[in-house]
């Protein structure tokens, strides 16, 4: 699913990420900073080797919650393009879950607004992990703190 | 009236759908009809935690009041990123 929000990218499906592609996308000639964030699958968690990762989504929710995101950013900061992606399924270690990447005109508004967007993310959008150990699956929860 | 429930991560594997229709009265709220799946499907209400709520595409609270066609969805704590 892709989908423009204005000038900004949501997208979240099973595509593998590209943070050049998502660079590009948000890249403009008056923008002299790109800030960008990439979440890959890590190895371990909480000392058990992890084999693979799969992320299960609520897609047209977890789409409608990042382009919110994204709006809140253009109140918030002088910043002029957001791109948010996040790719569900089955993901092999080192392989990336999520990509930000936030165009600014500077980079102080690019860092600060890219920072903001990978937490609030995590808090908000409806995207689940699970993970596969040599013992089995096992759904990973969130914070069970009630989004605002 | 007639809401569409949407299970998600655990909650879908443990009831085996990824969504269930529940009929409920005008009127009632997001947490009366959490509250009847709970009834329905008690392995629901044996979870760790409370699941958040989500009414035609955004978070609601429990006191959110349900209309005809809506979209419910019952989201466990989310763990993206």
């Amino acid at each position: 699913v892709i989908s423009m929000a204005g000038d900004d990218l949501i997208r979240v499906g099973p595509e593998p990420l590209d943070l050049a592609e998502v660079s590009q996308a948000v890249r403009r000639d008056s923008c002299g900073a790109i800030a960008s964030f990439v979440g890959v699958v890590r190895n371990e968690h909480q000392g058990r080797r992890v084999q693979y990762l799969i992320y299960e989504a609520y897609a047209p929710m977890a789409e409608a919650e990042m382009a919110r995101i994204a709006e809140e950013i253009h109140r918030r900061w002088k910043v002029e393009r957001v791109g948010m992606v996040h790719r569900t399924g089955r993901l092999e270690i080192s392989e990336a879950s999520v990509i930000i990447a936030v165009a600014a005109p500077h980079r102080r508004e690019a860092l600060e607004a890219c920072a903001w967007a990978i937490e609030e993310l995590k808090k908000t959008v409806p995207i689940w992990k699970k993970e596969f150990t040599v013992d089995g699956g096992e759904w990973v929860l969130g914070d069970p703190s009630a989004p605002r | 009236m007639r809401i569409r429930a949407k299970l998600f991560a655990p909650y879908r594997e443990l009831i085996g759908e990824p969504e269930v229709w529940l009929d409920i009265d005008p009127g009632r709220t997001v947490a009366d009809a959490v509250e009847a799946l709970q009834k329905a499907h008690p392995v629901l209400a044996r979870q760790p935690y409370r699941p958040l709520t989500a009414c035609n595409l955004r978070h609601v609270p429990g006191s959110h009041v349900l209309a005809e066609g809506d979209e419910l969805a019952l989201l466990p704590p989310v763990s993206g990123g």
